[in-house]
């Protein structure tokens, strides 16, 4: 429904992924949160919270696998009377594929939405949506 | 001390506590965060669903002071509020004050109707949209809330966690005051806080 406006973090695909056909392969996203935000964690702990997720929009040669996520932090806000789990500062995604064995060999790049909703300390902004561009290679 | 002398020294005190803090009856009210009078611009009025599917119109609240709340489910700071603003609600409802919720959230009702539920939420909540934000002035931060006076007048604006002390001093202020002149702008929306005009949308001037 929102405007997308300011964003409060960046998420870029760390390097080229290089993968063999018929092989699993995985790609480091970098995702890096604006000094005095955080987001909600992948598995926020309340039900009202919206998760941080990433989802894979346009497939590519590659099979889009399971998104791990670091250990999130539990931080105690003064609008919060228990901890949040949440994110802060740079984190790194591990986002997995299976490369198909009758997938073409050369470049391709697939594309992401990393879907999240920070707040600061007195203040929460709307979900937003980053796009991730992940440029790979089959071999 | 003559009973002449004495008289002239309690008439200079109390002159004094005049000049220095007011010789209204009324209890003084701090509020720092209400603007004067010849600064308020009228607020914007809009047209949006209650949960009972009934139209909400912020003119329909005119001669009243309100306590306009855009929040959303997933915003803490605005639950730490949300019980504050159903206080006021109880306190000051008789008194010619209404508070307003305007949700924010992508989910529209899914998301509000279960939450107003568990909290119990005793005021109006209407659902609000992009319009709706783009006439305040482009909302971007949870809360944000505007304190209308009677005359339909933005008095202050809150943006984020604001303390209820605040609020409270505010209010009180406001009720204090009588309605004069101006009032809502219906039709046309002011940005709260900008100078120029903008037209409302077309699906609130046509549900008018």
């Amino acid at each position: 429904m929102w405007a997308q406006g300011n964003q409060y973090l960046t998420a870029e695909a760390s390097q080229k992924l290089v993968a063999k056909r018929g092989a699993s392969a995985e790609a480091k996203i970098a995702v890096s949160i604006q000094p005095g935000f955080h987001v909600n964690s992948n598995t926020p702990n309340d039900a009202y919270l919206i998760p941080l997720k990433l989802t894979w929009t346009s497939g590519g040669a590659l099979e889009a696998g399971t998104v791990i996520f670091p250990k999130p932090q539990m931080e105690k806000y003064e609008f919060s009377d228990k901890p949040l789990s949440v994110f802060t500062g740079d984190l790194d995604l591990i986002a997995k594929f299976k490369v198909p064995a009758g997938a073409s060999q050369g470049p391709g790049i697939m594309l992401g939405k990393l879907r999240y909703q920070a707040c600061n300390s007195n203040s929460c902004f709307p979900p937003k949506t980053v796009e991730v561009r992940l440029s790979y290679q089959v071999q | 001390m003559s009973a002449l002398r004495q008289g002239t020294v309690v008439l200079t005190g109390f002159l004094l506590g005049c000049v220095i803090y007011g010789c209204s009856p009324v209890k003084a009210v701090k509020a720092a965060s209400l603007k004067p009078n010849g600064e308020r611009h009228a607020a914007p009025d809009f047209a949006l669903k209650d949960a009972d599917g009934k139209t909400v119109r912020l003119s329909d609240y005119k001669g009243k002071v309100v306590l306009l709340d855009f929040w959303a489910t997933y915003c803490g700071p605005c639950k730490i509020e949300i019980p504050w603003f159903m206080d006021f609600e109880r306190k000051h409802k008789d008194q010619g004050f209404s508070v307003l919720g305007v949700d924010m959230d992508d989910e529209g009702w899914d998301a509000v109707k279960p939450f107003v539920n568990d909290v119990g939420i005793n005021y109006r909540i209407v659902v609000g949209n992009d319009s709706t934000a783009d006439m305040f002035g482009g909302i971007e931060a949870l809360p944000t809330t505007f304190l209308i006076d009677r005359a339909g007048k933005i008095a202050a604006v809150h943006v984020g966690l604001t303390s209820k002390s605040e609020f409270e001093n505010a209010i009180e202020q406001l009720l204090q005051t009588p309605a004069h002149g101006g009032g809502i702008i219906e039709g046309r929306a002011r940005p709260a806080g900008g100078s120029g005009r903008v037209s409302l949308p077309a699906e609130l001037v046509g549900a008018r």
